[in-house]
């Protein structure tokens, strides 16, 4: 932390974000509330015809029932579409390297995980999906599923704004001008950017490369029908001892036999790297071309790349801030909003960055330079500092992106991520998502603050009632039951255990990490965790696809009703009595009220992961 | 039922426009454009020798292991540094598995470099990038590596500071990311110097 480097690049981060904040804002404004824009000559025709060939009359109004049904509709379209892409790979074109097609379980995972804008990955991208599987299947909802999103906040503040109204707005018209208007524009331009830096953008198979020195390794045999070659061998003890058995003799047990195997080559991964990651960033969507995701050099190849995929991961969720404050008449509001998460989101970044940079001292008392910080799992070119604020950022928006390995964070820094996703990622958040599971606690701290001095609470004018709590709470009360309720399920049972990498409370905070990531709708994980073992067993595929599901729209559905019920209700005149929604004073009680929520429902879960392994480092115990 | 049905018409409508033009024309538009601007980084940036044959990605490791390449960072990708199995160990703070790992790269590290035993090893010497395929290595890494490497090629050290210097990346636009030495085109580089005599 003592680098001055680091912190201009913080601060430069922060001073960039706020400067596209207002400009990126009106925009949304001109598209979303149909005002002209400049893209007008260009895509106007395109819209037109669009709503032509669909048969969409962008003109009808909605209810938020309407609108829920048109939204629930396409994405169930959208999930089969991609569902049935991804089993039948095999038979479709742009699969040079001959990928056969998905299991079911791991199938509905990924439909789900992408109709959702979770991008959970099950799967490593480039031993697993065709080019055709990664462009369309995969690629269409990171489109999607982030214009869906922008376009539900957009009818939660329509319904915050209106009032004595029946509707919130075009659920299809608001899908269509969002993705044409703003996300391929930008994506254009950004997936060229990104090239520029060194970001793959092809239909080659893999490159075959002589490698320059070849060596030796020892893989497992495999017989003519590709499967392991075992045999029996003495079982050793965790000692490395052979265990003996009561007749005197050691304990045979089969095992694979290992075989030299030289390698003199390389395989480069090839594909339509740039145009997918320009959008899986802007669209806060996250799922990796590869498996290393925004770690491998080829989908972050640079210091500058990653500035400029962290700046898209927040652009639109910071920009909705000004946006809703346009659209409510009330800038400051649209501020006061932004200064709430921007002050979280500074403090996950600084306490994340200070425990990485501290490092681990088990590894320091065997050589290993403390000054170094935890480099397990980090790229040289991001170094501590932009691997922590990465880290924080994919984790404050729900976009699970990652340019490091959470799951070799050390406990502290991993804390960070892991919370971000529980306060249910409204510190920017997701495109859209962001902006209204913040508005969540704005209702709620509106009514906490309105029990403080005993008055009906009101919000913008509007009087807050139990309806209206009843449906926030349910928002909250179901997306932590599944979390919590997945975790406790996962952590008892065989085929949880089965899958860690890590034991001890390290283990535990896998399970965690991964129900709180499918709710969370990140996609992020401690990835050490196998959800998709080679036995075949679905029960990670499937209960992590359900936590997405539940975690999407059991929050989408309640939020629209509740936009339907603040555009139903009469003003109140402010009165003396009325609580400002701007300020300081709002800002604190909006920050405490995310924070205790998400501290009361997590707190007793973190202790036993990541807290208690804290103390287990420092004391210098391993598992 | 009637809206139900026009629902799904619209949704399966829209979703073929869709499919169409953003997953059709827009990655193609990108390609377009890559390839007519950035044609070597758009194909993966290779290296290839004189008679064409490619050798590596300047962006991805490959593994060294003789005294007289620079060791990249070890490996976590499939069986090491492979580039279609891309990823770290995923190993905990706690980690038994880690710990003795890590001892055991300390050991080796100190050993091949003739390092005294007191000598801190820098970080990334001995611990698995997030990638497996961490193109570079610190500046102190490569600075403890070089006299080895010097010594096995019979150059001085400064010719191969020299080169070292000249294969780090520095800071993009002064600012941003940390300074790096790439491992792959700086060897690349030593087998073309000519040993003196």
């Amino acid at each position: 932390m003592n680098s001055p480097n680091s912190w201009l690049q913080l601060a430069l981060y922060v001073a960039a974000l706020l400067l596209l904040t207002k400009p990126l804002g009106v925009f949304l404004v001109a598209v979303l509330e149909r005002g002209k824009t400049f893209l007008d000559p260009v895509v106007r025709p395109l819209e037109r015809a669009t709503y032509r060939v669909c048969g969409i009359d962008p003109e009808k109004e909605q209810s938020w029932f309407g609108y829920a049904l048109s939204l629930l509709m396409f994405s169930a379209v959208g999930m089969l579409f991609t569902y049935f892409i991804l089993r039948f790979q095999d038979h479709l074109p742009l699969n040079p390297q001959n990928f056969p097609g998905l299991s079911p379980a791991l199938a509905f995972n990924t439909a789900a995980s992408f109709t959702t804008n979770t991008n959970w990955q099950n799967y490593a991208g480039e031993s697993t999906m065709s080019y055709f599987s990664q462009m369309v299947a995969l690629t269409i909802h990171n489109f999607t599923s982030a214009a869906v999103g922008i376009a539900i906040a957009a009818a939660l503040v329509r319904g915050i704004a209106r009032h004595s109204a029946k509707t919130v707005g075009n659920f299809w018209a608001d899908t269509v001008r969002v993705t044409y208007y703003v996300l391929a524009p930008i994506c254009v331009v950004f997936a060229l950017l990104l090239v520029s830096q060194g970001m793959i953008q092809n239909f080659k198979p893999y490159t075959v490369a002589k490698t320059f020195e070849p060596y030796t390794t020892q893989v497992p045999k495999t017989d003519d029908k590709g499967q392991p070659v075992t045999a029996p061998a003495p079982k050793l003890d965790d000692a490395g001892k052979p265990v003996v058995g009561a007749d005197g003799k050691p304990v045979m047990v089969d095992q694979p036999v290992m075989m030299d195997q030289k390698v003199d080559t390389q395989t480069i991964v090839q594909g339509p790297i740039a145009s997918q990651v320009a959008i899986k960033m802007l669209g806060t969507n996250g799922g990796g071309y590869v498996n290393a995701n925004a770690a491998h050099p080829f989908e972050n190849p640079t210091p500058l790349s990653n500035f400029i995929q962290m700046l898209s991961i927040f652009a639109i969720p910071s920009a909705l801030t000004y946006y809703l404050g346009r659209v409510v008449k009330n800038q400051k509001h649209g501020w006061a909003v932004w200064g709430a998460m921007a002050a979280m989101f500074l403090v996950g970044a600084l306490v994340c960055w200070k425990f990485e940079a501290a490092g681990n001292p088990i590894h320091q008392k065997l050589g290993v330079a403390a000054a170094d910080g935890n480099m397990e799992g980090k790229e040289v070119r991001f170094g501590i500092f932009n691997s922590a604020l990465f880290a924080t950022i994919t984790t404050d928006a729900s976009c699970g992106a990652v340019n490091a390995m959470h799951d070799s964070f050390t406990p502290i820094g991993g804390l960070v991520p892991l919370f971000n996703i529980q306060t249910g990622e409204v510190i920017f958040g997701g495109v859209g998502a962001g902006l209204y599971g913040m508005l969540i606690f704005v209702v709620l701290a509106v009514f906490i603050a309105g029990l403080m001095v005993g008055r009906t609470p009101e919000y913008l004018g509007k009087k807050i009632e139990a309806y209206d709590v009843k449906l926030v709470m349910l928002v909250l009360m179901v997306l932590s039951a599944t979390i919590l309720a997945g975790t406790a399920w996962a952590a008892v049972t065989d085929w949880g255990q089965a899958g860690l990498n890590n034991a001890g409370p390290h283990g535990f905070s896998e399970i965690l990490y991964l129900f709180s990531s499918s709710v969370g709708n990140n996609g992020s994980a401690f990835a050490g965790l196998t959800g998709n073992p080679t036995n075949g067993d679905w029960h990670y595929n499937v209960t992590g696809a359900v936590a997405m599901l539940v975690g999407r729209f059991l929050m989408i559905v309640p939020i629209l009703a509740l936009a339907g019920n603040l555009a139903s209700k009469r003003l109140v005149p402010e009165s003396a009595g009325t609580f400002r929604t701007e300020g300081v004073t709002f800002v604190v009680l909006l920050i405490g009220t995310v924070v205790l929520v998400g501290a009361l429902t997590f707190l007793p879960a973190l202790a036993i992961g990541p807290v208690v392994e804290h103390y287990l480092m420092q004391a210098g115990t391993l598992f | 039922m009637k809206t139900f049905f026009s629902e799904l018409k619209t949704s399966l409508l829209l979703t073929l426009v869709f499919a169409v033009l953003l997953c059709g024309a827009y990655p193609l538009v990108v390609w377009a454009g890559a390839q007519a601007l950035f044609p070597t980084k758009a194909n993966g940036s290779l290296l290839t020798d004189k008679d064409g044959t490619v050798r590596g990605s300047a962006l991805l490791a490959q593994n060294f292991s003789s005294d007289k390449y620079f060791q990249p960072r070890p490996s976590a990708a499939g069986t090491g540094y492979d580039a279609t199995s891309s990823g770290g160990t995923n190993l905990g703070p706690t980690s038994k598995k880690l710990s003795d790992s890590i001892q055991a790269a300390v050991v080796a590290y100190r050993k091949t470099n003739g390092l005294a035993d007191n000598v801190v090893v820098p970080a990334d010497a001995v611990r698995s990038s997030a990638s497996g395929l961490d193109p570079h290595i610190s500046a102190e890494n490569a600075q403890l590596q070089s006299a080895r490497v010097a010594k096995a090629r019979g150059l001085s050290l400064e010719k191969v500071a020299a080169l070292v210097a000249a294969h780090t990346a520095g800071r993009d636009l002064s600012v941003f990311g940390e300074p790096g030495v790439n491992v792959l085109t700086l060897n690349v580089a030593l087998d073309q110097v000519a040993v003196p005599h």
